[in-house]
């Protein structure tokens, strides 16, 4: 679980690429020049930890991979496919790209079940039992199988949180993004979060994860990337970026965050 | 700090007796004493003169003579049954409807009896004084369904617990129905729309424009929120122009514009173009309210459906919309109440609904001045339909809020922003 991954780091030799992005550029309708050009290659089954301070773009820059922000200059290909700028072919990349955002985002009004089952049976039009059965495994994966027919609301946040990582993982991604799973949760809800996350990294699952999660950066990440003012600063495995960063800035922002 | 054994202590009992109770809430101060004692003497003053005006001089023979014009109207004597299946179909859904909500608790409880035991009190008493003893078999035997509905409701809610989204259908298929059936488009006769009157018409009206306006609202909403410009523009001048207009006009435009809009053999029936009018109007303020509990939606919960893959439509439907109808219940709720009143209007275009008949009958030289009497009893009919709808929406509210913990740590959710 330890060893690092060095064959991994810069040049994708051997595993193939899965997430391409090429000079991405995005401004804001204030015309706030958000994304300055971000290249980032992701390989199949990489895990990647993206750190940087607030405000750099990180949130930008990973919702740009569905969607959920458009871009304006570059390219991002997807599992082979192009995602344009107009987000034409949004319904296929949505399908490969599963996503857990900070405020856990559950639906309220639905249960735990209700929530994870959702979209699998409206967007992949499986049968009611399938998905059930899907859900029911996956829930029990994350630790929340005895809770499943109750409602977001009577959860702890770490619960909620799993089930959003459920939730995701039910439409069979081939890429799950994390935006800070962690940040809007008690200490002590953290770790069985990260204890998930953990898990889903060994599956050889892609992940994509904003954290400031230094330990599970340094144990799980294939590679860590460093943004700062919507540029990427830099990039090394989490064995050169915390001990030995070559950048100024890096050393800055570990300084900030190492105590 | 040390502690001494763990105590299971229940809440303090603040049971207050009558006397200690009134001096907390009404004789606080000097201020509050001198106001208590002016309420109460306001409260005396008016209840002797009414009720010495009510049981001396008011002459309440104008209402039993009156009473089936009131309810009903011109609706012909002989097809009366027609009405008696109608509202028997109402009580039904309204019984199932309250057995499937009620699945988890007992049907039965002090509240429901109480409720029901004051409406078989109002039905003996107060209907003896007015109408025939007929009537008020059938009446106590509308409650009767009610009950046994309820409990075949919660049987069935027990065994599918699903069926409590079907609910609304439900509702649609039994209005319909029960509308067909007064109308005698069924079985029996056929009754003209315009025959109707009296608070039968009132109720149609106002049931038939809240559910023809409620989609047609919600829609306006969506517009008003969508991306293409055309339709927010159109939503938009829609609302605005109807909310600038006062409900009359409304009423007397839609009386002279829909059988010009519509080719001339199409006949309409004025009690049409007034329903018309009226959901116009409401879908107006309700694409308002709605809206509102769509802005109370987070941003977040689109965007987790987005990154689930559905689809704007799915989105909406599934997550966005259920969510803010559901924060605006009481809000819509209002809304229907005051329309449920604004049919008031009707007299003005000349239709005889409750108010419009009780004027028709004063109208009457044989019924002068009995105005009093006729006003105060379609004023209490008022209070009553609307005191329903209101605890009926507090009821449904309550069963309709998602369960959630008493503390909640860490959960900020209600940031409109993920990012
Ligand atoms: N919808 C928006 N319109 C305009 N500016 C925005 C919008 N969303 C974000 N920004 C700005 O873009 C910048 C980058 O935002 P982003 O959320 O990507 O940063 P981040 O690196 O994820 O920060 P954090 O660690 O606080 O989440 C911020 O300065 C933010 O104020
Ligand atoms: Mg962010």
């Amino acid at each position: 679980m330890t060893q690092p991954q060095m064959e991994m780091a810069d040049s994708q030799t051997g595993a193939e690429p899965i997430i391409i992005a090429r000079d991405v550029e995005k401004w804001y309708d204030n015309n706030f020049h958000v994304l300055k050009g971000v290249s980032l290659t992701v390989a199949k089954g990489e895990v990647v930890v993206v750190m940087g301070p607030s405000g750099s773009g990180k949130s930008t820059f990973i919702r740009t991979f569905n969607a959920l922000e458009p871009y304006q200059k570059g390219s991002i290909e997807i599992d082979g496919i192009q995602l344009s700028h107009d987000l034409k072919n949004i319904d296929a990349i949505r399908r490969e790209v599963g996503m857990v955002f900070q405020q856990f985002n559950l639906f309220p009004h639905l249960t735990v079940l209700d929530n994870v089952t959702l979209a699998p049976k409206w967007v992949r039009r499986w049968p009611k039992a399938k998905a059930e059965e899907v859900a029911m495994q996956l829930l029990e994966r994350v630790g929340i199988l005895n809770q499943a027919h109750k409602y977001p609301g009577q959860l702890s946040g770490g619960q909620q949180q799993r089930v959003a990582i459920a939730r995701a993982l039910a439409m069979q991604p081939k890429i799950m993004l994390f935006d800070e799973p962690t940040s809007a949760l008690d200490p002590e809800m953290v770790r069985e979060v990260l204890d998930v996350m953990r898990t889903l990294a060994n599956s050889g699952i892609t992940m994509v994860c904003v954290t400031h999660e230094v330990g599970f950066a340094r144990e799980v990440a294939d590679r860590v990337v460093l943004m700062a003012d919507g540029l990427l600063v830099e990039e090394a495995t989490p064995a050169e970026f915390f001990s030995n960063p070559k950048e100024e800035r890096t050393k800055k922002f570990l300084s900030q965050i190492l105590h | 700090m040390t502690t001494t054994t763990p105590q299971f202590s229940a809440p303090p009992v603040n049971q207050l007796g009558p006397w200690a109770w009134a001096k907390k809430n009404l004789f606080s101060s000097w201020f509050n004493t001198l106001l208590t004692i002016i309420s109460l003497l306001l409260l005396i003053w008016v209840t002797t003169s009414l009720l010495g005006w009510a049981l001396t001089q008011a002459q309440w023979d104008v209402l039993p003579s009156n009473f089936r014009l009131l309810l009903v109207g011109r609706y012909p004597v002989e097809f009366i049954w027609q009405v008696w299946l109608g509202v028997a179909v109402i009580a039904a859904v309204g019984g199932f409807s309250w057995g499937v909500l009620a699945r988890q608790a007992r049907l039965l409880d002090r509240r429901a009896l109480i409720t029901l035991g004051v409406l078989a009190a109002i039905i003996v008493v107060v209907l003896a004084l007015l109408t025939n003893p007929v009537s008020i078999a059938l009446a106590l035997g509308l409650l009767v369904l009610l009950v046994l509905t309820g409990f075949a409701g919660q049987a069935i809610g027990r065994a599918k617990p699903q069926l409590g989204t079907w609910l609304p259908l439900l509702w649609l298929v039994g209005f319909l129905l029960s509308f067909a059936l007064i109308r005698g488009l069924i079985i029996g006769r056929t009754v003209r729309l315009d025959d109707l009157g009296g608070l039968l018409l009132t109720i149609l009206v106002a049931a038939v424009s809240i559910v023809l306006s409620f989609p047609l609202g919600v829609l306006l909403a969506l517009g008003r929120r969508s991306d293409l410009p055309v339709i927010r523009g159109l939503s938009v001048l829609y609302i605005e122009v109807i909310r600038g207009l006062p409900l009359i006009t409304i009423l007397f435009a839609s009386q002279l514009l829909v059988p010009m809009a519509l080719p001339p053999q199409i006949r309409t029936e004025r009690v049409m173009r007034a329903i018309v009018g009226f959901t116009l109007f409401s879908a107006a303020y309700l694409a308002e309210n709605v809206r509102g509990g769509l802005q109370s939606v987070p941003r977040g919960q689109s965007e987790a459906a987005k990154a689930l893959g559905m689809n704007p439509l799915l989105t909406t439907s599934l997550i966005v919309l259920p969510q803010a109808l559901k924060a605006v219940i009481p809000t819509i709720v209002g809304q229907f109440i005051s329309l449920f009143k604004d049919t008031s209007l009707l007299a003005i275009v000349g239709l005889t609904e409750l108010l419009g008949m009780g004027q028709a009958i004063l109208a009457n030289p044989q019924y002068l001045g009995r105005s009093g009497e006729v006003y105060l009893f379609i004023g209490l009919i008022y209070f009553l339909c609307c005191y329903a709808m209101s605890s009926a929406s507090r009821r449904l509210e309550k069963q309709l809020s998602a369960p959630r913990r008493a503390v909640e740590p860490a959960l900020t959710t209600a940031r409109p922003d993920g990012g």
